[in-house]
Protein backbone atom coordinates (compact mmCIF):
# COMPACT_ATOMS: atom_id res chain seq x y z
CA UNK A 1 0.00 0.00 0.00
CA UNK A 2 1.56 3.51 -1.33
CA UNK A 3 0.84 5.76 1.39
CA UNK A 4 2.84 8.39 0.02
CA UNK A 5 0.86 8.27 -3.44
CA UNK A 6 -0.92 11.51 -3.72
CA UNK A 7 -3.64 12.92 -2.15
CA UNK A 8 -6.57 12.32 -4.83
CA UNK A 9 -10.31 13.06 -4.81
CA UNK A 10 -11.52 10.14 -6.53
CA UNK A 11 -14.73 12.29 -5.82
CA UNK A 12 -18.66 12.75 -6.94
CA UNK A 13 -18.86 16.64 -7.47
CA UNK A 14 -22.61 17.55 -8.54
CA UNK A 15 -24.45 20.87 -10.06
CA UNK A 16 -27.53 21.96 -10.41
CA UNK A 17 -29.35 25.07 -11.05
CA UNK A 18 -33.30 24.93 -9.90
CA UNK A 19 -36.12 27.20 -10.63
CA UNK A 20 -34.20 30.01 -7.72
CA UNK A 21 -30.78 29.46 -7.50
CA UNK A 22 -28.15 26.60 -7.74
CA UNK A 23 -27.40 23.47 -5.77
CA UNK A 24 -24.04 22.04 -5.53
CA UNK A 25 -23.31 18.60 -3.70
CA UNK A 26 -20.26 16.04 -2.94
CA UNK A 27 -19.14 13.35 -1.44
CA UNK A 28 -16.79 13.26 1.59
CA UNK A 29 -13.98 10.79 0.63
CA UNK A 30 -10.20 11.66 -0.03
CA UNK A 31 -8.07 8.70 -0.65
CA UNK A 32 -4.21 8.38 -1.15
CA UNK A 33 -4.00 5.10 -3.34
CA UNK A 34 -6.21 2.88 -1.76
CA UNK A 35 -6.32 4.30 2.28
CA UNK A 36 -9.02 6.89 2.78
CA UNK A 37 -6.58 9.59 4.03
CA UNK A 38 -10.15 11.83 5.13
CA UNK A 39 -13.25 10.30 5.13
CA UNK A 40 -14.81 13.30 6.01
CA UNK A 41 -13.58 15.42 3.53
CA UNK A 42 -15.27 19.38 2.11
CA UNK A 43 -14.95 18.98 -1.39
CA UNK A 44 -17.44 22.42 -1.83
CA UNK A 45 -14.98 25.42 -1.43
CA UNK A 46 -15.95 28.95 -1.45
CA UNK A 47 -15.02 31.65 -3.66
CA UNK A 48 -16.86 34.64 -2.80
CA UNK A 49 -19.59 34.96 -0.91
CA UNK A 50 -22.31 34.56 -3.96
CA UNK A 51 -19.99 31.59 -5.66
CA UNK A 52 -18.67 28.46 -4.88
CA UNK A 53 -16.72 25.39 -6.29
CA UNK A 54 -16.73 21.62 -6.20
CA UNK A 55 -13.18 20.32 -6.61
CA UNK A 56 -12.52 16.70 -7.71
CA UNK A 57 -9.35 14.82 -9.19
CA UNK A 58 -5.61 16.00 -7.53
CA UNK A 59 -6.67 17.17 -4.16
CA UNK A 60 -3.24 19.25 -4.26
CA UNK A 61 -4.25 20.95 -7.90
CA UNK A 62 -7.72 21.72 -7.19
CA UNK A 63 -7.57 23.11 -3.72
CA UNK A 64 -4.15 25.56 -5.15
CA UNK A 65 -6.16 26.57 -8.13
CA UNK A 66 -9.37 27.66 -5.68
CA UNK A 67 -6.85 29.45 -3.35
CA UNK A 68 -5.58 31.66 -6.32
CA UNK A 69 -9.18 32.46 -8.08
CA UNK A 70 -10.11 33.30 -4.33
CA UNK A 71 -7.33 35.47 -3.78
CA UNK A 72 -8.19 37.05 -7.47
CA UNK A 73 -11.74 37.66 -7.11
CA UNK A 74 -11.75 39.20 -3.53
CA UNK A 75 -9.42 41.67 -5.43
CA UNK A 76 -11.40 42.22 -8.13
CA UNK A 77 -14.81 42.30 -5.87
CA UNK A 78 -12.90 45.56 -4.40
CA UNK A 79 -12.19 46.78 -7.22
CA UNK A 80 -15.31 46.96 -8.82
CA UNK A 81 -17.21 47.58 -5.88
CA UNK A 82 -20.09 44.84 -5.84
CA UNK A 83 -19.61 40.95 -5.92
CA UNK A 84 -18.31 39.13 -8.54
CA UNK A 85 -20.14 37.50 -11.20
CA UNK A 86 -20.61 33.61 -11.61
CA UNK A 87 -19.35 33.73 -15.29
CA UNK A 88 -16.12 36.02 -14.23
CA UNK A 89 -15.50 33.62 -11.30
CA UNK A 90 -15.55 30.48 -13.51
CA UNK A 91 -13.70 32.24 -16.42
CA UNK A 92 -10.96 32.90 -13.62
CA UNK A 93 -10.63 29.00 -12.93
CA UNK A 94 -10.94 28.09 -16.54
CA UNK A 95 -7.82 30.93 -16.83
CA UNK A 96 -5.89 28.61 -14.68
CA UNK A 97 -6.74 25.42 -15.43
CA UNK A 98 -6.40 26.23 -19.21
CA UNK A 99 -2.79 27.63 -19.12
CA UNK A 100 -1.24 25.12 -16.80
CA UNK A 101 -3.16 22.21 -18.47
CA UNK A 102 0.29 20.32 -18.65
CA UNK A 103 0.65 20.45 -14.80
CA UNK A 104 -2.63 20.36 -13.30
CA UNK A 105 -5.15 17.35 -12.53
CA UNK A 106 -8.00 18.72 -12.13
CA UNK A 107 -11.81 18.73 -12.71
CA UNK A 108 -14.22 21.65 -11.64
CA UNK A 109 -17.49 22.52 -11.29
CA UNK A 110 -18.39 26.84 -10.79
CA UNK A 111 -22.03 27.75 -8.98
CA UNK A 112 -23.58 30.42 -7.84
CA UNK A 113 -25.90 33.26 -7.75
CA UNK A 114 -25.67 36.81 -9.30
CA UNK A 115 -28.16 39.61 -9.66
CA UNK A 116 -27.84 39.50 -13.18
CA UNK A 117 -28.41 36.24 -14.17
CA UNK A 118 -29.74 34.28 -11.58
CA UNK A 119 -28.31 31.06 -10.59
CA UNK A 120 -25.55 29.05 -13.11
CA UNK A 121 -23.71 26.36 -13.16
CA UNK A 122 -20.36 26.14 -15.19
CA UNK A 123 -18.41 22.67 -15.99
CA UNK A 124 -14.76 23.50 -15.94
CA UNK A 125 -13.17 19.64 -17.03
CA UNK A 126 -9.38 18.62 -17.59
CA UNK A 127 -7.68 20.81 -20.48
CA UNK A 128 -8.99 23.97 -19.33
CA UNK A 129 -12.77 24.03 -21.63
CA UNK A 130 -15.93 26.25 -20.02
CA UNK A 131 -19.37 24.81 -20.36
CA UNK A 132 -22.31 26.20 -18.97
CA UNK A 133 -24.28 24.02 -18.08
CA UNK A 134 -28.28 23.27 -16.52
CA UNK A 135 -26.46 20.74 -14.58
CA UNK A 136 -22.96 19.29 -14.60
CA UNK A 137 -21.34 16.25 -13.18
CA UNK A 138 -17.85 15.18 -12.14
CA UNK A 139 -15.20 13.03 -10.75
CA UNK A 140 -14.75 9.14 -11.18
CA UNK A 141 -18.04 8.70 -9.61
CA UNK A 142 -20.16 10.77 -12.37
CA UNK A 143 -19.53 7.61 -14.75
CA UNK A 144 -22.40 6.17 -13.23
CA UNK A 145 -24.89 8.93 -12.75
CA UNK A 146 -24.62 10.21 -16.95
CA UNK A 147 -28.08 7.41 -17.01
CA UNK A 148 -29.89 8.68 -14.11
CA UNK A 149 -29.49 12.55 -14.83
CA UNK A 150 -30.14 11.49 -18.52
CA UNK A 151 -33.40 10.02 -17.51
CA UNK A 152 -34.22 11.79 -13.79
CA UNK A 153 -33.12 15.39 -14.69
CA UNK A 154 -35.95 18.07 -15.47
CA UNK A 155 -35.77 21.46 -16.12
CA UNK A 156 -37.76 23.85 -13.49
CA UNK A 157 -37.35 22.05 -10.44
CA UNK A 158 -38.46 23.09 -6.69
CA UNK A 159 -35.02 23.79 -4.61
CA UNK A 160 -36.48 20.61 -2.50
CA UNK A 161 -36.67 18.40 -5.67
CA UNK A 162 -33.15 19.88 -7.03
CA UNK A 163 -31.76 19.05 -3.61
CA UNK A 164 -33.03 15.60 -3.40
CA UNK A 165 -32.25 14.88 -6.42
CA UNK A 166 -28.35 15.70 -5.86
CA UNK A 167 -28.30 14.19 -2.30
CA UNK A 168 -30.22 10.72 -4.49
CA UNK A 169 -27.61 11.43 -7.08
CA UNK A 170 -24.40 11.21 -4.76
CA UNK A 171 -25.54 8.36 -2.74
CA UNK A 172 -25.71 6.41 -6.12
CA UNK A 173 -22.46 7.09 -7.29
CA UNK A 174 -20.88 6.16 -3.75
CA UNK A 175 -23.10 2.75 -3.58
CA UNK A 176 -20.75 1.92 -6.91
CA UNK A 177 -17.49 3.84 -7.10
CA UNK A 178 -14.86 2.89 -4.58
CA UNK A 179 -13.21 6.33 -4.82
CA UNK A 180 -16.37 8.04 -3.20
CA UNK A 181 -18.25 7.69 -0.16
CA UNK A 182 -18.37 9.08 3.76
CA UNK A 183 -21.08 11.97 3.95
CA UNK A 184 -22.90 13.93 0.95
CA UNK A 185 -22.52 17.22 1.70
CA UNK A 186 -24.56 19.97 -0.37
CA UNK A 187 -24.60 23.81 -0.30
CA UNK A 188 -27.70 25.83 -1.98
CA UNK A 189 -26.67 29.26 -2.92
CA UNK A 190 -29.60 31.52 -4.32
CA UNK A 191 -30.80 35.31 -3.75
CA UNK A 192 -31.29 34.98 -0.49
CA UNK A 193 -27.77 33.52 0.73
CA UNK A 194 -25.98 30.27 1.35
CA UNK A 195 -26.60 27.33 3.39
CA UNK A 196 -25.05 24.36 3.93
CA UNK A 197 -26.47 20.74 4.46
CA UNK A 198 -25.10 18.08 6.01
CA UNK A 199 -26.35 14.25 4.97
CA UNK A 200 -24.49 11.36 7.26
CA UNK A 201 -25.07 7.51 5.65
CA UNK A 202 -27.58 6.41 8.08
CA UNK A 203 -30.05 9.17 6.65
CA UNK A 204 -29.67 7.98 2.80
CA UNK A 205 -31.93 5.64 0.87
CA UNK A 206 -30.91 1.60 0.94
CA UNK A 207 -29.95 0.26 -2.56
CA UNK A 208 -29.55 -2.93 -4.31
CA UNK A 209 -27.91 -5.76 -2.01
CA UNK A 210 -26.92 -3.20 0.52
CA UNK A 211 -28.95 -3.97 3.92
CA UNK A 212 -29.71 -1.81 7.01
CA UNK A 213 -26.87 -1.04 9.48
CA UNK A 214 -27.10 -2.83 12.69
CA UNK A 215 -25.75 -2.12 16.10
CA UNK A 216 -24.98 -6.14 16.39
CA UNK A 217 -25.50 -9.34 15.06
CA UNK A 218 -27.13 -9.75 19.01
CA UNK A 219 -29.55 -7.41 18.22
CA UNK A 220 -30.68 -9.76 15.21
CA UNK A 221 -30.39 -12.68 17.44
CA UNK A 222 -32.08 -11.25 20.25
CA UNK A 223 -35.03 -10.19 18.50
CA UNK A 224 -35.67 -12.25 15.38
CA UNK A 225 -37.02 -16.28 15.08
CA UNK A 226 -35.69 -19.17 17.36
CA UNK A 227 -33.13 -20.63 14.69
CA UNK A 228 -31.51 -17.75 12.68
CA UNK A 229 -28.06 -19.24 13.38
CA UNK A 230 -28.97 -22.77 12.48
CA UNK A 231 -26.71 -25.28 11.36
CA UNK A 232 -25.98 -25.84 7.56
CA UNK B 1 6.36 17.01 -24.54
CA UNK B 2 2.87 16.94 -26.86
CA UNK B 3 0.22 16.90 -24.99
CA UNK B 4 -2.93 15.23 -25.35
CA UNK B 5 -6.66 16.63 -25.88
CA UNK B 6 -9.69 16.49 -23.21
CA UNK B 7 -12.89 17.44 -24.69
CA UNK B 8 -12.76 16.86 -28.28
CA UNK B 9 -15.30 17.57 -30.75
CA UNK B 10 -15.32 15.39 -34.20
CA UNK B 11 -16.07 16.24 -38.48
CA UNK B 12 -17.08 19.66 -39.29
CA UNK B 13 -18.31 19.67 -43.07
CA UNK B 14 -18.12 22.95 -45.47
CA UNK B 15 -19.53 23.54 -49.33
CA UNK B 16 -19.25 26.15 -51.27
CA UNK B 17 -22.77 26.73 -52.90
CA UNK B 18 -24.49 29.63 -54.87
CA UNK B 19 -25.18 32.80 -52.51
CA UNK B 20 -21.60 31.62 -50.36
CA UNK B 21 -20.83 28.85 -48.15
CA UNK B 22 -23.09 26.09 -45.51
CA UNK B 23 -20.93 24.94 -43.36
CA UNK B 24 -22.51 21.77 -40.58
CA UNK B 25 -21.16 20.52 -37.64
CA UNK B 26 -22.72 18.23 -34.50
CA UNK B 27 -23.05 19.21 -31.39
CA UNK B 28 -20.81 16.67 -29.22
CA UNK B 29 -18.17 17.10 -27.02
CA UNK B 30 -16.43 13.61 -26.13
CA UNK B 31 -14.55 12.92 -23.08
CA UNK B 32 -12.12 9.65 -24.22
CA UNK B 33 -14.80 7.43 -25.45
CA UNK B 34 -17.41 8.92 -23.43
CA UNK B 35 -20.17 11.09 -24.93
CA UNK B 36 -20.05 14.00 -22.25
CA UNK B 37 -21.47 17.07 -23.51
CA UNK B 38 -24.23 17.51 -25.74
CA UNK B 39 -24.39 20.94 -26.07
CA UNK B 40 -21.05 22.15 -27.94
CA UNK B 41 -21.13 24.85 -30.67
CA UNK B 42 -18.41 24.09 -32.68
CA UNK B 43 -19.48 26.81 -35.20
CA UNK B 44 -19.02 30.30 -34.97
CA UNK B 45 -18.62 33.67 -36.85
CA UNK B 46 -15.83 35.88 -36.59
CA UNK B 47 -16.32 39.25 -37.75
CA UNK B 48 -19.32 39.94 -40.43
CA UNK B 49 -17.50 37.89 -43.44
CA UNK B 50 -16.28 34.56 -41.91
CA UNK B 51 -17.28 31.62 -40.22
CA UNK B 52 -15.19 29.15 -37.96
CA UNK B 53 -16.04 25.30 -37.27
CA UNK B 54 -13.26 23.69 -35.29
CA UNK B 55 -12.54 19.64 -34.12
CA UNK B 56 -10.35 18.57 -31.86
CA UNK B 57 -10.04 19.85 -28.49
CA UNK B 58 -12.61 22.46 -27.07
CA UNK B 59 -10.44 23.91 -25.01
CA UNK B 60 -7.90 25.27 -27.66
CA UNK B 61 -11.03 26.62 -29.66
CA UNK B 62 -12.20 28.56 -27.25
CA UNK B 63 -8.89 30.17 -26.86
CA UNK B 64 -8.43 30.58 -30.58
CA UNK B 65 -11.96 32.46 -30.39
CA UNK B 66 -10.42 34.62 -27.69
CA UNK B 67 -7.20 35.23 -29.86
CA UNK B 68 -9.73 36.08 -33.33
CA UNK B 69 -11.87 38.33 -30.83
CA UNK B 70 -8.87 40.67 -30.26
CA UNK B 71 -7.86 40.61 -33.84
CA UNK B 72 -11.14 41.70 -34.77
CA UNK B 73 -11.38 44.40 -31.77
CA UNK B 74 -7.95 45.89 -33.25
CA UNK B 75 -9.04 45.65 -36.88
CA UNK B 76 -12.26 47.82 -35.74
CA UNK B 77 -10.80 49.90 -33.90
CA UNK B 78 -8.87 51.55 -36.57
CA UNK B 79 -12.00 52.77 -37.91
CA UNK B 80 -10.86 52.93 -41.50
CA UNK B 81 -13.69 51.01 -43.06
CA UNK B 82 -12.18 48.24 -44.12
CA UNK B 83 -12.66 44.84 -42.25
CA UNK B 84 -11.09 41.84 -42.49
CA UNK B 85 -11.83 38.99 -44.33
CA UNK B 86 -11.95 35.30 -44.69
CA UNK B 87 -8.63 35.04 -46.35
CA UNK B 88 -6.92 37.00 -44.02
CA UNK B 89 -8.16 35.68 -40.99
CA UNK B 90 -7.47 32.06 -42.50
CA UNK B 91 -3.90 33.11 -43.14
CA UNK B 92 -4.03 34.89 -39.34
CA UNK B 93 -5.25 30.79 -38.43
CA UNK B 94 -2.59 29.30 -40.06
CA UNK B 95 0.49 31.13 -38.61
CA UNK B 96 -0.46 30.61 -35.32
CA UNK B 97 -0.83 27.06 -36.17
CA UNK B 98 2.17 26.49 -37.25
CA UNK B 99 3.93 28.60 -35.07
CA UNK B 100 2.48 26.93 -31.97
CA UNK B 101 3.59 23.50 -33.99
CA UNK B 102 7.15 24.76 -34.33
CA UNK B 103 7.42 25.07 -30.47
CA UNK B 104 5.85 22.01 -30.16
CA UNK B 105 3.23 23.18 -28.01
CA UNK B 106 0.28 22.81 -30.69
CA UNK B 107 -3.35 24.39 -30.51
CA UNK B 108 -4.91 20.65 -30.98
CA UNK B 109 -8.09 21.14 -33.65
CA UNK B 110 -8.40 21.02 -37.26
CA UNK B 111 -10.40 23.93 -38.19
CA UNK B 112 -12.87 25.24 -41.45
CA UNK B 113 -12.75 28.82 -42.60
CA UNK B 114 -15.48 29.92 -44.53
CA UNK B 115 -16.70 33.38 -45.64
CA UNK B 116 -17.66 35.65 -48.29
CA UNK B 117 -16.52 39.04 -49.15
CA UNK B 118 -17.05 41.65 -52.13
CA UNK B 119 -18.84 38.77 -53.88
CA UNK B 120 -15.71 36.28 -53.17
CA UNK B 121 -16.45 32.96 -51.79
CA UNK B 122 -13.84 31.48 -49.66
CA UNK B 123 -13.84 28.05 -48.09
CA UNK B 124 -10.13 26.96 -46.12
CA UNK B 125 -9.18 24.73 -43.75
CA UNK B 126 -6.36 24.53 -41.15
CA UNK B 127 -6.05 20.70 -41.20
CA UNK B 128 -4.89 19.57 -37.84
CA UNK B 129 -2.29 21.06 -35.23
CA UNK B 130 0.52 21.15 -37.78
CA UNK B 131 -0.45 23.96 -39.90
CA UNK B 132 -1.19 22.04 -43.21
CA UNK B 133 -3.82 24.75 -45.27
CA UNK B 134 -5.76 24.48 -48.76
CA UNK B 135 -8.76 25.87 -50.12
CA UNK B 136 -11.27 23.97 -51.86
CA UNK B 137 -15.12 23.86 -52.97
CA UNK B 138 -15.48 21.27 -49.93
CA UNK B 139 -13.67 20.24 -47.37
CA UNK B 140 -14.21 18.73 -43.75
CA UNK B 141 -11.94 17.73 -41.15
CA UNK B 142 -11.52 13.99 -38.79
CA UNK B 143 -14.01 11.34 -40.14
CA UNK B 144 -15.48 14.03 -42.48
CA UNK B 145 -12.65 13.53 -45.06
CA UNK B 146 -13.09 9.29 -45.00
CA UNK B 147 -16.98 9.30 -45.50
CA UNK B 148 -18.49 12.68 -46.52
CA UNK B 149 -15.63 14.13 -49.26
CA UNK B 150 -16.49 10.99 -51.64
CA UNK B 151 -19.92 11.45 -51.26
CA UNK B 152 -18.88 15.78 -51.88
CA UNK B 153 -16.50 14.35 -55.03
CA UNK B 154 -19.51 12.89 -56.75
CA UNK B 155 -22.27 14.86 -56.02
CA UNK B 156 -21.22 18.83 -55.63
CA UNK B 157 -21.42 21.02 -58.11
CA UNK B 158 -21.37 24.61 -59.51
CA UNK B 159 -24.11 26.81 -57.81
CA UNK B 160 -25.93 24.37 -55.39
CA UNK B 161 -28.86 25.87 -54.48
CA UNK B 162 -29.55 26.21 -50.71
CA UNK B 163 -32.00 23.75 -50.41
CA UNK B 164 -29.98 21.24 -52.52
CA UNK B 165 -26.24 22.36 -50.43
CA UNK B 166 -27.93 21.53 -46.99
CA UNK B 167 -29.52 18.08 -48.38
CA UNK B 168 -26.20 17.48 -49.60
CA UNK B 169 -24.82 18.36 -46.16
CA UNK B 170 -27.30 16.42 -44.32
CA UNK B 171 -26.89 13.56 -46.68
CA UNK B 172 -22.70 13.38 -45.32
CA UNK B 173 -23.71 14.32 -41.44
CA UNK B 174 -26.20 11.06 -41.95
CA UNK B 175 -23.18 8.50 -42.73
CA UNK B 176 -21.20 10.26 -40.11
CA UNK B 177 -23.68 9.57 -37.82
CA UNK B 178 -24.24 6.36 -38.61
CA UNK B 179 -20.72 5.03 -38.79
CA UNK B 180 -18.20 7.79 -36.56
CA UNK B 181 -18.51 6.52 -32.77
CA UNK B 182 -18.22 10.40 -31.55
CA UNK B 183 -20.78 11.27 -33.91
CA UNK B 184 -24.25 12.90 -31.89
CA UNK B 185 -27.23 13.35 -33.31
CA UNK B 186 -27.87 16.82 -32.65
CA UNK B 187 -26.37 19.28 -35.41
CA UNK B 188 -26.48 22.94 -36.62
CA UNK B 189 -25.73 24.03 -40.21
CA UNK B 190 -24.51 27.05 -40.84
CA UNK B 191 -24.79 29.92 -43.51
CA UNK B 192 -22.58 32.58 -44.64
CA UNK B 193 -23.40 34.86 -47.76
CA UNK B 194 -22.63 38.56 -48.54
CA UNK B 195 -25.23 39.70 -46.40
CA UNK B 196 -24.09 37.53 -43.06
CA UNK B 197 -23.95 34.58 -40.89
CA UNK B 198 -26.76 32.75 -39.96
CA UNK B 199 -26.46 29.38 -37.89
CA UNK B 200 -29.54 27.08 -37.43
CA UNK B 201 -30.90 26.33 -33.83
CA UNK B 202 -29.80 22.52 -32.88
CA UNK B 203 -31.87 20.12 -34.58
CA UNK B 204 -31.91 15.90 -35.11
CA UNK B 205 -31.75 13.59 -38.29
CA UNK B 206 -33.98 10.77 -38.86
CA UNK B 207 -32.06 7.17 -38.88
CA UNK B 208 -32.99 4.46 -40.99
CA UNK B 209 -33.16 1.17 -39.51
CA UNK B 210 -35.89 -0.76 -41.85
CA UNK B 211 -33.75 -3.07 -44.04
CA UNK B 212 -34.76 -6.53 -43.86
CA UNK B 213 -30.86 -8.10 -43.63
CA UNK B 214 -30.95 -5.79 -40.40
CA UNK B 215 -33.94 -7.45 -39.10
CA UNK B 216 -32.76 -11.14 -39.71
CA UNK B 217 -28.93 -10.79 -40.25
CA UNK B 218 -28.11 -13.97 -39.32
CA UNK B 219 -30.76 -15.83 -42.05
CA UNK B 220 -29.21 -18.25 -43.89
CA UNK B 221 -26.07 -17.81 -41.78
CA UNK B 222 -27.34 -19.14 -38.61
CA UNK B 223 -24.50 -18.68 -35.63
CA UNK B 224 -22.87 -15.54 -37.98
CA UNK B 225 -23.32 -11.80 -36.38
Amino acid sequence: MDLNAAHSMGTTIIGVTYDGGVILGADSRTSTGLYVANRASDKITQLTDNVYVCRSGSAADSQIVSDYVRYFLHQHTIQLGQPATVKVAANLVRLISYNNKNMLETGLIVGGWDKYEGGKIYGIPLGGTIIEQPFAIGGSGSSYLYGFFDQAWREGMTKDEAEQLVVKAVSLAIARDGASGGVVRTVIINSEGVTRNFYPGDTLPRWHEELEPQNSLLDILNTSSPEPMSIQ
Amino acid sequence: MYRYPYVTGTSVIGIKYKDGILMAADMGGSYGSTLRYKSVERMKPIGKHSLLGASGEISDFQELLRYLDELILYDNMWDDGNSLGPKEVHSYLTRVMYNRRNKFNPLWNSLVLGGVKKGQKFLGTVVSMIGVHFEDNHVATGFGNHLARPILRDEWHENLSFEDGVKLLEKCMLVLLYRDRSAINKLQIAKITEEGVTISPPYSLKTFWGFSAFKNPTVGAEGSW
